[in-house]
C-alpha cells in the first residue's frame, strides 16, 4: 500500500481536475482545473521513472557502484510542463478578453453560440 | 543529389524556419513575408513527392535524428531504438501530401482575406506555420511521445488562430471550449503514452508494436488514446467543438483545421492497426469505429439540416462526412482477422475510407473558402440575408458547385468515386450500415440544395447590388482545390492504384511497418 | 498598475539583477547542471515579473526594452534551427551534434565518474541552450506586458480599447 501511494495521488489530482473542469462555473476555476489534471499526468510521468535507491540522473555525479533514475521520463516532463505553460497562458488570454466582452466570468451567461 | 536524403525532415524544416523568420522578414515588407510563407509549403509539397517516390521504389522511408542508426547497442549485445525518428509508409506520406496541399491553398487564400489593416498579420502567418508543421508532423512521426508534441503544437498553434478576430466575442468563445475540450483530450493522450512507457520502456511505435501483449494497462491506455483522438477528428459523441471552432474561425484556417483533424484521425488509425494491430479483440475494435461512424454521419447531417448559418451548416456536415471515413476504416478493421473476407471487401471498404479523407480535405476546403469569399463581399455569414449571389460572383458560384455536388457523391467529381467504394464494401459486410450511408448522402444533398438555392439563386436583395468577384488571389486558392476535385473524380482508378490503395495495404500490413526499423533479428 | 511603495521598489531594484544573472547561470550550465534553456529563460521573466509588478507597467517597458524583444525571440529561434541544420549539411543528419568531441569550440570530452565538470563541453547543446533562453525570456515577457495591458479599466461601452496610455489605472 505504501508503494502504492504515488498512484493514488496522482488519480486523485486527475479526479480534482476533472471534477473542476466539469462541475464549476467560474472560467478561472476551470483554468486551474486543468493545471491541476497536468500536473497530475505530469507527475505520473516522473514516478515511472523511479527505481529503488536510485539517485539523480547526472553525468558529472554519476557514482560507481549505484542505480540512477532513469533520465528519459525527466525529458518527456520538462516538455509536457512547456506545453502546459503555453496553454495556460493563451487560455488566460482569451478569459481577460471574454471579461472584457462580457463584463462577467460565470458560464452560464457567456453562451452566444448555440444549436 | 545528396539532399534530396533529408527530404523526409524538410517537409517540416522549411515551413519552421520560414515561421521562425517572420518576424524578421516582416520587417523588410510584408509581401516578402506572404511570399516566404507560400514558398515554404510549396517546397513541402514537393519533398512529399520525392518521399512519396522514394517509399514507392524501395518500401517505407525511415529518417532518424541525431545519428545513422537508431539503435543503442549495450554491452550484453541487446539492441534498443533510443532516437526520435520518422517513420514514413504510404499511409503517412499519403496524409502528408493532402495536408500539404491544403495548406497551401490555405495560405494563398490569406494572402487577400485577411486585410492587411487588421493587424497583426506577422503572428497570424507565423501560427499558421506552425499549425501545418504540427500536422505534418503528427502524420510523419514514428515515436508516440513526438506525435504528442506536434499534436500539441498544431492544437495550441489553430486556438490562437480561432481566435485571431479578437473583436468578435463569439470566436473567443468558441476558441475556450475547444482549448478546454481539447486539452483534457491531450492530457490523456500523455497519460496514455505514459501507461505504455511504463510498460515497455520505450517510446518508439514500431518497438511497442512488436512487443505488444495485451494486460489491463494496455486496455487502458488503448481505450484513453481512441476515445481523446475520436474527439480530436471530430466523431460523435464527442464532437461539440467542431461546429463552434469550425464556424468562427477564419475561412482559411477552418479548410486547414479540417486537414488537421484528419491528421488525429490518422493517428487514431496508426494506433489501431500498428500499434495494437491483431493482438487486440479486432472484431471489437472495429465495430466500436462502425458505431462512431453511424452516429456521426446521422448526427452531423440531421443537424446541418436546421442551420441558418453557413459555416456552422458546413462544420455539421464535416462531422458527418468524418462518418464515412470511420465507417469505411471499421469496417475493415473489423474483418482484419479474415484473410478471405480482409481480400474480397474489407481492403476495400478500407481503400474507399482513406481515399475519402483527401476528398473531403478538398471539398470540404473548397466549400469553407466559397462560404469565406461570401463573407468577404457581404459581411454576413446568415442565409436569411444574402440571395441572388450568382450573377455577380461568377467564379464563386461554379466553385460552390463543383465543392456541393462532391460532398453529395454525384458524378464526375471525387465524392461520388470513394463513395461508391464504401457503399459496395460495405453492403457485403452488412447491409443496413450501407443502407444508412446512402440515406445520409441524400440529406447531405438536400441540405446543399437548400443553401445553393439561398444564397446563390433567386432575386438580388439590397445588399448584394454592388458585390463584385473576390480578389485573384482567392480565387486561385480556391481553384487549386477545384482542379483537384475534378481531377480525382475524372481519373479515380490511377488515384486508387498509386495513392489510396498501398495506403491501405500498409495500414494492414503489420510486420512491414515494425521491419523497417528493427529488422528481422528480435 | 500604480507603482509599489518605496521599500517595495528599493528591495526589488537591489534583487532583481541577482534574478537576471541566476538565470543566465542556469541557462548557460545547462550541459553540466540541473537546469537549461526553458528553465533559465522562465527564471530571468520572473525578474521581469517583479520589475512589473514592483514599478508599474509602463517604467518596466521603458526599462526592458518591450520594442525589441520581438526580434530578440525571434534571433533565438532562428539560432536553434540554423544549428539544427548545421547538423544535417555538416554532419549526419538533422539535430546531429557536429562539435561535441572535436576539440575547438565546445568540444571538449567529458570525463566519466564524479568531477566537477568542463565548460567547455557537449557540443551544440550550450549553444541550443543560449538561444532557447533568449527566446523563452523574450516570449514570456510579451505574455506578461500583453496581460498587462488587459488589466487596464474598461471604459463604458467599448470592447477592447487597447494600447492606449490612460492616466487611471486598474
Amino acid at each position: 500500500m505504501f508503494y502504492d501511494l504515488h498512484y493514488i495521488t496522482i488519480v486523485f489530482l486527475i479526479a480534482l481536475g476533472i471534477y473542476a473542469v466539469m462541475f464549476q462555473h467560474n472560467l478561472i476555476k476551470i483554468a486551474i482545473g486543468i493545471d491541476i489534471l497536468e500536473s497530475g499526468a505530469n507527475l505520473l510521468l516522473i514516478v515511472l521513472g523511479y527505481r529503488n535507491g536510485g539517485v539523480a540522473p547526472i553525468f558529472t555525479m554519476a557514482p560507481q557502484g549505484k542505480t540512477m533514475v532513469l533520465p528519459t521520463p525527466q525529458a518527456l516532463t520538462l516538455t509536457a510542463i512547456v506545453i502546459g505553460l503555453a496553454t495556460t497562458a493563451l487560455m488566460l488570454s482569451l478569459i481577460v478578453m471574454l471579461y472584457r466582452h462580457y463584463g462577467t466570468l460565470d458560464t452560464r451567461e457567456i453562451r452566444r453560440l448555440k444549436g | 543529389m545528396s539532399w534530396t536524403e533529408h527530404a523526409p525532415i524538410l517537409i517540416i524544416a522549411a515551413p519552421l524556419l520560414v515561421s521562425f523568420a517572420i518576424p524578421l522578414l516582416e520587417r523588410i515588407d510584408y509581401r516578402v513575408r506572404n511570399a516566404a510563407a507560400v514558398a515554404s509549403l510549396v517546397f513541402s509539397i514537393w519533398m512529399v513527392l520525392i518521399v512519396l517516390h522514394k517509399i514507392w521504389v524501395s518500401g517505407p522511408v525511415v529518417y532518424v535524428f541525431g545519428a545513422k542508426s537508431a539503435f543503442l547497442p549495450l554491452p550484453s549485445g541487446f539492441k534498443f531504438p533510443v532516437r526520435i525518428m520518422f517513420e514514413i509508409d504510404h499511409m503517412s506520406a499519403f496524409m502528408a501530401l493532402s495536408g500539404s496541399i491544403a495548406a497551401t491553398v490555405g495560405v494563398i487564400y490569406s494572402w487577400a482575406f485577411i486585410r492587411e489593416k487588421e493587424g497583426g498579420l506577422g503572428k497570424y502567418y507565423s501560427l499558421f506555420l506552425l499549425m501545418s508543421v504540427g500536422m505534418l508532423g503528427m502524420e510523419l512521426t514514428g515515436d508516440a511521445f513526438n506525435f504528442f508534441v506536434f499534436l500539441e503544437i498544431a492544437s495550441i498553434a489553430s486556438f490562437g488562430l480561432i481566435a485571431y478576430r479578437r473583436e468578435d466575442p463569439a470566436s473567443v468563445e468558441a476558441s475556450f471550449k475547444y482549448m478546454i475540450v481539447s486539452t483534457i483530450g491531450a492530457i490523456f493522450v500523455l497519460v496514455a503514452i505514459g501507461f505504455l512507457y511504463g510498460r515497455y520502456d520505450a517510446l518508439n511505435m514500431a518497438y511497442i508494436a512488436k512487443h505488444m501483449k495485451l494486460g489491463i494497462v494496455e486496455r487502458v491506455a488503448f481505450v484513453l488514446l481512441v476515445v481523446s483522438l475520436a474527439m480530436k477528428a471530430g466523431a460523435v459523441p464527442m464532437h461539440m467543438w467542431v461546429s463552434d471552432a469550425y464556424g468562427r474561425a477564419p475561412a482559411a484556417v477552418t479548410a486547414t483545421l479540417v486537414s488537421v483533424s484528419q491528421a488525429s484521425l490518422y493517428g487514431l488509425f496508426r494506433v489501431m492497426f500498428s500499434m495494437f494491430g491483431v493482438t487486440m479483440n479486432n472484431h471489437f475494435g472495429g465495430w466500436m469505429l462502425i458505431i462512431f461512424g453511424l452516429l456521426s454521419m446521422f448526427i452531423g447531417v440531421t443537424m446541418a439540416m436546421v442551420q441558418k448559418d453557413i459555416k456552422r451548416l458546413m462544420a455539421y456536415h464535416a462531422i458527418s462526412q468524418t462518418g464515412y471515413m470511420l465507417l469505411g476504416v471499421g469496417v475493415g478493421l473489423a474483418v482484419l482477422d479474415n484473410p478471405v473476407a480482409l481480400k474480397s471487401y474489407g481492403l476495400a471498404a478500407m481503400t474507399g475510407g482513406i481515399f475519402h479523407i483527401m476528398n473531403h480535405a478538398m471539398y470540404k476546403g473548397l466549400l469553407f473558402l466559397t462560404a469565406g469569399a461570401i463573407f468577404y463581399r457581404l459581411r454576413t455569414f446568415n442565409l436569411n440575408e444574402m440571395g441572388g449571389l450568382a450573377r455577380k460572383m461568377k467564379y464563386t458560384t461554379i466553385y460552390f458547385i463543383i465543392g456541393a455536388a462532391a460532398i453529395a457523391g454525384l458524378p464526375p467529381f471525387n465524392g461520388f468515386a470513394s463513395k461508391l467504394i464504401i457503399y459496395e464494401s460495405v453492403y457485403k459486410f452488412n447491409p443496413l450500415l450501407s443502407v444508412v450511408a446512402m440515406v445520409v448522402s441524400v440529406l447531405t444533398l438536400a441540405s446543399f440544395v437548400k443553401v445553393f438555392h439561398s444564397a446563390f439563386l433567386g432575386p438580388e436583395i439590397s445588399k448584394v447590388k454592388n458585390v463584385r468577384e473576390v480578389p485573384r488571389s482567392m480565387v486561385i486558392g480556391m481553384g487549386v482545390m477545384a482542379v483537384i476535385c475534378v481531377l480525382f473524380g475524372l481519373f479515380p482508378g490511377m488515384v486508387v492504384k498509386y495513392l489510396a490503395g498501398p495506403a491501405a495495404a500498409s495500414l494492414v500490413n503489420h510486420t512491414a511497418y515494425i521491419s523497417s526499423v528493427i529488422g528481422g533479428g528480435m | 498598475m500604480k507603482p509599489m511603495s518605496k521599500i517595495v521598489r528599493t528591495v526589488a531594484a537591489s534583487i532583481g539583477w541577482f534574478v537576471f544573472v541566476f538565470g543566465i547561470y542556469v541557462i548557460v550550465h545547462g550541459h553540466l547542471t540541473p537546469g537549461g534553456g526553458f528553465q533559465g529563460g522562465a527564471v530571468m521573466a520572473t525578474g521581469v515579473a517583479l520589475l512589473i509588478v514592483a514599478y508599474g507597467g509602463w517604467s518596466a517597458e521603458k526599462c526592458v526594452r518591450k520594442e525589441r524583444l520581438p526580434v530578440f525571440e525571434s534571433a533565438g529561434l532562428l539560432t536553434f534551427i540554423l544549428l539544427a541544420f548545421g547538423g544535417a549539411f555538416l554532419g549526419v543528419t538533422f539535430f546531429f551534434n557536429f562539435l561535441a568531441n572535436k576539440g575547438g569550440l565546445f568540444g571538449d570530452t567529458l570525463p566519466v565518474g564524479i568531477n566537477p565538470g568542463i565548460f567547455n563541453s557537449a557540443g551544440v547543446i550550450p549553444l541550443m541552450n543560449m538561444g532557447v533562453g533568449m527566446e523563452v525570456l523574450a516570449g514570456i515577457s510579451l505574455i506578461l506586458f500583453a496581460m498587462f495591458y488587459g488589466t487596464k479599466k474598461v471604459r463604458e461601452g467599448t470592447c477592447l480599447a487597447d494600447n492606449e496610455k490612460k492616466e487611471e489605472d486598474a
